[in-house]
């Protein structure tokens, strides 16, 4: 038995808690937004938040995560309107959309601890998150708008 | 010389026979449902098959076409609301499941907005026609007196919508396909929505974890599955299998040899579990025991020989130009230039591995996967399963990512053959090693290009042979033109080789590499044969233009001529060559082409026509590159596009194919690239396969030509120009000249020293 909290909600999953916490999060909890891609950590397509910190959870054992908060896309905000997500409606920023919750996770994380982060901060941040439709240059487009945005609600 | 039109056939197909059907059931798809009548759906107005309008003025867009990340839904619904005069707000898009009635449903060749344009604006106009006449009769004013515009029928200041038409009129009409090709359709100057700004409407469930893909697709009751590939493509059968491991994990149900008289995937095991983490680690522990096909030994440098080997075959191949006295004009030619150009095997590696849920259901077998070419899939399960195509349906989900893999559906037929070996709902998932092993990769290539001139560096004849794996003869056959010396090619394989220079007598010749069809299942990888013939042809272009003293920029435009075969002709193609000159020379003048460099640092130029002659989209770029020439390391800076396609219809998301496709033909050109070995690709993650990187994006600049012209296919030309005009920039930056795919710094290095 492992428990935690995801999205605001305890959970407590019967079972093995070796595996990867990405699929319990998709095929126990029922959470589909946070993705497989790769499953060795390296494509960032299953990113989620542990204790608001990004993880890969393709690559992160269910018991590594009892007694902690993990947040997935579906929790980022409560209406979907976060202003990462905001920002990459605005700039239209996904083409097939299968990278863009992992995206979306990994950019809110950067922008919480680096909230004006520079171009070279930007790639650094996102370069384990793979775009295979190189959609990279609306990507950042909106990681810096959602910057300009998150300042303007701290105003 | 004899083109090869196998595109006209599936497009004439696709507007012929949706309207064919809809004149023949015009007393049931057309006109006012009654909604008294008992349970009756408040259907509406069908005027065609590709759309319905409720009585509450809601348009519903019946669209075919996957959903892979080219908004291809709100394109095409724009393309029907515009020539509609429909509210956009009140538009809805319906991606379909598989259904015989819409005819082809293919996903591919950037052919989508360039086949559906037609049919949709035919589609929007006759539903107009009808509207303003029943409109008229309600406002009792002459249809004349009415205009239609934003979902509702005007007369001076008196309107009724849509809506209400739908609810009040007597809207039975039906139309021939004469009847519909004679229809007004509006001047490019009264368009509405084509060309101007739009909101994709894929994109918000892209943003917040709602979005359906193949993937996220579950049934009560599915058991997981994950394959157990065989040592080879083809041809390897199951000895035995040993679970004894396998029984130790928690969840595991069995492992099953496939039987599958298709034979798609011969020699497959499945490893079957209550979920996918018992899946994939009981698969690790299966142990079967095959009997290995013939490839087991083949690598990437025996695939590339047999190529060499068949081009040197002057009768090996399809001949698709054959012009008279090719070979006189190099015989008495002045000067010759020849070049032998190669790529490397390279995967799709779509971000969603490959995957399917099948299960029957009241006699129908349901296939739950992101498909891009349902029509070519059906038959194979058809005949995997032993029941007819009419009793199998594929349902439609997002893509997480196509770029031609999802053409081809193989993966549907394991799980369709799990789930009727088991009697239960099977969820088959590939990991990323399977997807890659079971890849159909875009094959190696080879190619030999040869021109001749005459006086004064006049360009007498060219050749260009190109040899490869070929996708259409290993998946659709049906689709392969035949040459001018009667052998059988891969168009898509090809394409590109058949250019629109005016070169005097020219010779084009496709091999197919028989070696590499045995080996694997070459695929269609986005601009397919484009990707790399125009890394032969725009390469050697400019070797060719140096070889004569020529300005590589010059030298083009010189033979973009328009003269002509080259002259092109409409609807789509109109303005030939001529269009091809002007995007080259927009964008050598934005990217200041003459102008001096820094050291080390060069401009190349490159321009093709897309994917195939009867749809040209012009695209010429420039890219400008710094080389280490210590390392032979090459970082591209910039890279300048412009593109004539024709009419725009959705602006934005058009920039966004021309964004991703570029970066694609950057990726395939520095980053992406592996090879066979022992009958297997060598890379199957990650760790050796790199696809480019937020960090690698160079600066870019895209433009498009303004037009009114038909539109055409955006979601690939990128792609094949970025290859070659990089490879241009590397010679002129360091006078390396580099002639395989994907450039490594070493081969930089070794051609700096030659």
């Amino acid at each position: 038995m492992t428990t935690f909290t995801i999205n605001g909600r305890q959970v407590s999953l019967d079972g093995p808690d070796d595996g990867p916490l990405l699929w319990a999060i998709r095929d126990d909890i029922g959470l589909k937004g946070t993705k497989f891609g790769c499953g060795v950590g390296q494509c960032g397509a299953c990113t989620v938040h542990i204790d608001g910190k990004a993880a890969r959870s393709c690559v992160t054992p269910l018991k590594a995560v009892a007694g902690r908060t993990v947040t997935t896309i579906e929790g980022l905000d409560p209406k979907g309107a976060h202003p990462v997500q905001a920002a990459w409606v605005e700039v239209q920023a996904p083409q097939c959309g299968y990278c863009q919750s992992g995206q979306i996770m990994q950019a809110a994380a950067l922008l919480a601890k680096t909230p004006h982060p520079t171009d070279a901060e930007i790639e650094q941040g996102m370069n384990g998150n793979l775009c295979r439709c190189m959609a990279y240059v609306r990507i950042k487009q909106a990681i810096k708008l959602a910057s300009k945005t998150r300042q303007g609600a701290h105003a | 010389m004899t083109v090869h039109r196998p595109l006209n056939a599936p497009e004439a197909g696709l507007s012929r026979r949706g309207f064919l059907i809809t004149a023949t059931s015009a007393g049931v798809a057309l006109g006012f449902v009654d909604g008294t009548a008992a349970g009756a759906a408040p259907a509406g107005f069908e005027p065609t098959l590709w759309y319905s309008i409720g009585r509450d003025g809601v348009v519903t867009v019946n669209v075919i076409r996957a959903e892979l990340g080219q908004h291809v839904g709100t394109a095409i619904a724009r393309i029907l609301a515009d020539e509609l005069e429909a509210d956009w707000s009140k538009v809805r898009i319906k991606t379909v499941d598989s259904d015989p009635k819409w005819g082809l449903m293919v996903t591919g060749g950037s052919w989508s907005v360039w086949q559906s344009y037609p049919i949709y604006s035919q589609a929007g106009a006759a539903g107009r026609s009808v509207l303003i006449e029943e409109g008229a009769k309600l406002l009792k004013v002459a249809p004349g007196a009415c205009v239609a515009r934003n979902g509702a029928i005007h007369a001076g200041k008196a309107s009724v919508t849509y809506g209400d038409i739908v609810t009040r009129g007597s809207l039975a009409r039906s139309f021939t396909p004469e009847q519909l090709a004679k229809l007004p359709m509006k001047p490019a100057g009264e368009r509405r929505l084509i060309g101007k700004p739009v909101r994709a409407r894929d994109i918000p469930a892209k943003t917040n974890g709602q979005g359906v893909y193949g993937l996220d697709a579950t049934v009560p009751g599915m058991v997981y599955a994950r394959p157990k590939l065989p040592p080879t493509r083809y041809g390897s059968t199951v000895v035995s299998i040993d679970d004894t491991a396998a029984k130790a994990v928690p969840g595991y149900l069995r492992s099953l040899a496939l039987e599958d008289p298709s034979g798609t995937v011969p020699g497959w095991v499945v490893v079957v579990a209550t979920s996918f983490v018992a899946a994939n680690r009981a698969c690790d522990l299966v142990k079967v025991t095959w009997k290995s096909g013939d490839a087991t030994k083949v690598s990437e440098a025996d695939l590339q020989r047999r190529s060499n080997e068949l081009i040197a075959d002057p009768k090996a191949g399809g001949l698709v130009v054959e012009d008279p006295g090719v070979d006189q004009a190099f015989a008495n030619a002045r000067s010759k230039v020849e070049a032998t150009y190669t790529t490397a095997t390279a995967l799709h590696f779509q971000m969603e591995p490959v995957n399917a849920l099948a299960f029957e259901k009241d006699g129908v077998f349901e296939i739950h996967t992101g498909n891009q070419w349902q029509s070519l899939v059906l038959p194979w399960l058809a005949k995997a399963l032993g029941r007819p195509e009419t009793s199998i349906v594929m349902k439609s989900y997002l893509l997480g990512g196509g770029f031609g893999r999802r053409l081809n559906g193989d993966y549907a037929i394991p799980a369709a053959l799990a789930s009727k070996a088991l009697g239960k709902p099977v969820k088959l998932v590939f990991t990323r090693a399977d997807d890659s092993l079971f890849d159909s990769p875009r094959s190696p290539s080879v190619q030999k290009l040869r021109m001749a001139f005459g006086e004064a560096g006049r360009v007498t004849a060219m050749e260009h042979t190109a040899a490869a794996g070929w996708p259409t003869l290993a998946m659709a056959p049906f689709f392969m033109p035949k040459g001018t010396n009667g052998v059988a090619y891969d168009p898509f394989s090809v394409n590109g080789a058949d250019h629109w220079y005016t070169v005097g007598a020219q010779r084009v010749r496709a091999v197919n590499n028989d070696l590499a069809n045995a080996t694997f299942r070459p695929g269609w990888l986005r601009s397919v044969g484009p990707g790399w013939t125009n890394w032969a042809l725009e390469s050697f272009m400019d070797e060719a233009a140096h070889s004569v003293g020529a300005d590589p920029l010059a030298f083009r435009l010189k033979l973009l001529d328009a003269a002509g075969r080259n002259a092109g002709s409409g609807p789509t193609a109109v303005g030939g060559a001529h269009r091809q000159a002007a995007v080259l020379t927009r964008v050598a003048a934005k990217a200041g082409w003459g102008k001096p460099l820094p050291k080390n640092t060069g401009l190349g130029l490159a321009t093709t026509f897309g994917q195939e002659r009867d749809m040209p989209t012009w695209v010429a770029c420039a890219a400008r590159v710094r080389v280490d020439p210590k390392t032979g390391a090459v970082k591209v800076e910039k890279l300048d596009l412009v593109a004539d396609c024709g009419t725009v219809v959705s602006p934005d998301g058009a920039l966004s194919q021309m964004q991703g496709a570029s970066l694609w033909g950057m990726s395939l050109a520095l980053f992406e690239g592996t090879e066979f070995k022992d009958g297997q690709v060598r890379d199957t993650n990650l760790g050796g396969y790199k696809p480019l990187r937020m960090a690698d994006v160079p600066d870019l600049d895209i433009e498009f030509m303004p037009s009114t012209e038909p539109p055409v296919g955006l979601g690939e030309p990128a792609t094949t120009v970025v290859g070659p005009a990089i490879g241009n920039a590397i010679f002129n930056a360091v006078g390396a000249r580099v002639r395989d795919l994907p450039i490594r710094p070493a081969a930089v290095l070794a051609a700096m020293k030659t």
